[in-house]
């Protein structure tokens, strides 16, 4: 029953995937790229982290990509023209290089996973696994200092919007 | 395990049924006269045929990043929330150094007339 919703939402985001990498127009693969969050979101429902499910919705499908967006609406980037189309795009030797490494070592370690066999015996989940409270006890107790250090993260975030977007010295 | 979230799949099956219904059943039954005149944009004292790839403010982009860093700073107060009562003084006090030190970055913003839009 898990495997019948976990195939559509798998192809489902891998179609999607695809369709960020293919699409012609930088909107069209932003849009793509929203669709494989939300199916993400569900395979993340499926795998009982549910906290994780609901933060994929709001922060990645919600507020990143618009700030995606209006990243491609300042860029200002040509869409659809001819010399747009994925297959003619400028082929950088050092970014072909880059991920076919990333793409090796992926394969490595999902063959790697394959054969420990870890799949034969999953591991039995604690009670509660992935909710808001567990999640929440493990982030205000264990990982206090993270938790802060995140919201100076976030200051430092603030202030560089706000240098970079404001470029008027007062 | 997939049991209790049946209630959940029903709305979803619910909520996308009347959204789409709606949507379908309005352009099925709605009364419809369409001529060349009538479905041609129009937009006062513009030509109606500009390309949509235009530049935009760097306004927006403020706008967009402040609220990002404030969505995910709403995002931790849920967990904090459910635990509110559990964690006591020292969930407390940790949540309100962590409001404390985004409020410095609100008021830097503010300050700064990051809020303004002109």
């Amino acid at each position: 029953m898990e495997l019948l919703i976990f195939y559509p939402l798998a192809g489902l985001c891998v179609a999607f995937a695809l369709g960020v990498v293919i699409n012609n127009s930088p909107v069209g693969s932003a849009m793509s790229l929203i669709a494989m969050m939300l199916g993400l979101a569900g395979i993340f429902v499926l795998q009982q982290a549910h906290f994780i499910a609901v933060l994929q919705i709001i922060i990645y499908a919600g507020a990143i990509m618009v700030l995606f967006m209006f990243v491609i609406m300042l860029l200002n980037l040509k869409g659809s023209g001819e010399d747009a189309s994925w297959r003619s795009r400028d082929k950088n030797l050092l970014m072909t290089v880059l991920s076919g490494f990333l793409v090796a070592g992926l394969l490595y370690k999902i063959l790697c996973v394959l054969n420990s066999g870890e799949f034969d015996s999953p591991a039995s989940l604690p009670e509660n696994f992935g909710t808001a409270r567990e999640v929440g006890t493990i982030l205000f107790t264990e990982f206090v200092l993270p938790f802060e250090v995140a919201s100076i993260l976030l200051l430092v975030a603030m202030i560089g919007a706000v240098v970079l977007a404001k470029n008027k010295v007062d | 395990m997939l049991e209790s979230y049946l209630g959940a799949g029903i709305m979803m099956l619910m909520a996308i049924g009347i959204a789409g219904g709606m949507v379908v059943m309005t352009s099925m039954l709605g009364p419809k006269r369409e001529f060349a005149d009538k479905m041609e944009p129009f937009e006062c004292g513009e030509s109606p045929i500009v390309s949509p790839h235009q530049r935009f403010s760097v306004k927006f982009y403020l706008v967009a990043v402040l609220f990002v860093l404030f969505d995910i700073e709403a995002v931790f107060f849920f967990p904090w929330a459910i635990l509110f009562k559990q964690l006591g003084m020292f969930g407390f006090i940790e949540m309100l150094l962590f409001i404390l030190i985004l409020g410095v970055g609100l008021l830097y913003v503010w300050k700064r007339g990051g809020l303004d839009w002109e």
